[in-house]
């Protein structure tokens, strides 16, 4: 009964370790996929921003310092945001950030003074450097989200291997050995019946043996009683017949 | 995962950078302000103190209408050890090269982690 059940815990240990490893290794594949985006959209960083950062210099150039009137632009009103999505991979949710844009730039006013087209492109460079900062942030979310999926994982399947599946197999075996143990005893004790009832044959046998010799000499000590009762009798019958 | 409901709907971007760097990115149409007139960037010039970014950060990661923040390196490198602990999902962190700074892919939490792990996947 017991062994029954254990027997149909490894057995769903192991199926539950099988579909957990599959389940590891199709995250790691997602997971090396993720990392070589990640690694390739830095390097486009990097180069997006330098050229930001080099129309911002041209801006500076054509337009003076912008930076106060751009700050002082700032209002309640955001016209760039993101938004945030969650896309489930193996079971995973992970946050995928899109750009958004609605409304209208509260910046398209500055460099209504001087230097409006250099300002323009100085802007229409930051919007492709954020939009592709947008989406390495969402890989790097991923990546940090799945990182911890997979350790979790990971250690599901180890506990599995390492310490679930032994145990189960250890109460197997104990129970197993246990019941053989038992099945030897119980063979012992049914040879030892089997002894006693032998012997207690043997010994009913003999002193049946005993009995019927017992039994064959008595009659014969009973025909000679009966006999002398009978001779006895015939005689008084005799005695009658001769009186 | 984080234990925090994954926030949705439509979140900012939040910048800590050296002036150029976040002029562009309030040109780009992303600056903001709250009703009590908080903004959702900070400028840090030569002599501004630790403790300013170090509370700026705080106060963005903490807002839950922020959803990525940017951070230029050699700045993020001053506060880095809040950086490190830092283990939310949402907002994310992201550094970004300078200006003048060179972008060195050897300090980024991240890519450090990456190449750990393209390392340890090499090795095996």
């Amino acid at each position: 009964m017991v062994l029954q059940q254990q027997k149909l815990k490894l057995l769903s240990a192991q199926k539950g370790h099988q579909l957990l490893k599959k389940k590891s290794d199709a995250l790691g594949v997602k997971f090396r996929q993720i990392l070589g985006q990640i690694l390739e959209a830095k390097n486009k960083m990097v180069d997006l921003l330098k050229t930001a950062s080099f129309s911002m210099a041209e801006v500076k150039y054509t337009a003076g310092e912008i930076r106060h009137t751009v700050t002082e632009n700032v209002t309640t009103v955001t016209s760039t945001k993101v938004r945030m999505r969650s896309e489930n991979i193996a079971g995973v949710l992970l946050p995928v950030f899109e750009v958004l844009q609605e409304g209208n730039n509260a910046q398209e006013a500055a460099g209504l003074g001087r230097g409006g087209q250099k300002i323009q492109q100085c802007r229409d460079k930051h919007m492709e450097a954020v939009t592709h900062l947008v989406k390495l942030a969402s890989l790097q979310t991923a990546f940090a989200a799945l990182d911890e999926v997979i350790k979790i994982t990971n250690r599901r399947v180890n506990a599995l291997e390492y310490v679930i599946i032994p145990r189960v197999e250890g109460h197997i075996h104990y129970i197993e050995s246990e019941m053989s143990e038992m099945e030897r005893e119980e063979f012992f004790r049914l040879k030892k019946v089997q002894n006693v009832k032998k012997r207690r044959a043997i010994e009913q046998a003999a002193a049946e043996a005993r009995q019927l010799a017992l039994e064959a000499a008595a009659p014969a000590a009973e025909g000679g009683a009966g006999a002398a009762a009978s001779g006895m009798m015939k005689r008084a019958a005799d005695e009658d017949v001769v009186v | 995962m984080s234990k925090q409901a994954i926030r949705s709907g439509n979140l900012l971007i939040a910048v800590i950078g050296e002036p150029d760097t976040v002029t562009g990115m309030l040109l780009a149409g992303m600056g903001n302000l709250d009703a009590q007139r908080n903004s959702n960037f900070l400028v840090v010039e030569q002599n501004t103190p630790r403790d300013v970014i170090e509370e700026a950060f705080h106060r963005f990661t903490r807002r839950n209408d922020i959803g990525i923040l940017l951070i230029n390196q050699h700045i993020a490198d001053l506060i880095r050890p809040l950086l490190d602990d830092y283990d939310q999902n949402v907002p994310t962190i992201l550094e970004i090269p300078g200006v003048h700074t060179p972008y060195d892919s050897s300090k980024d939490a991240i890519l450090k982690r990456a190449h750990r792990l393209t390392s340890s996947a090499h090795e095996r």
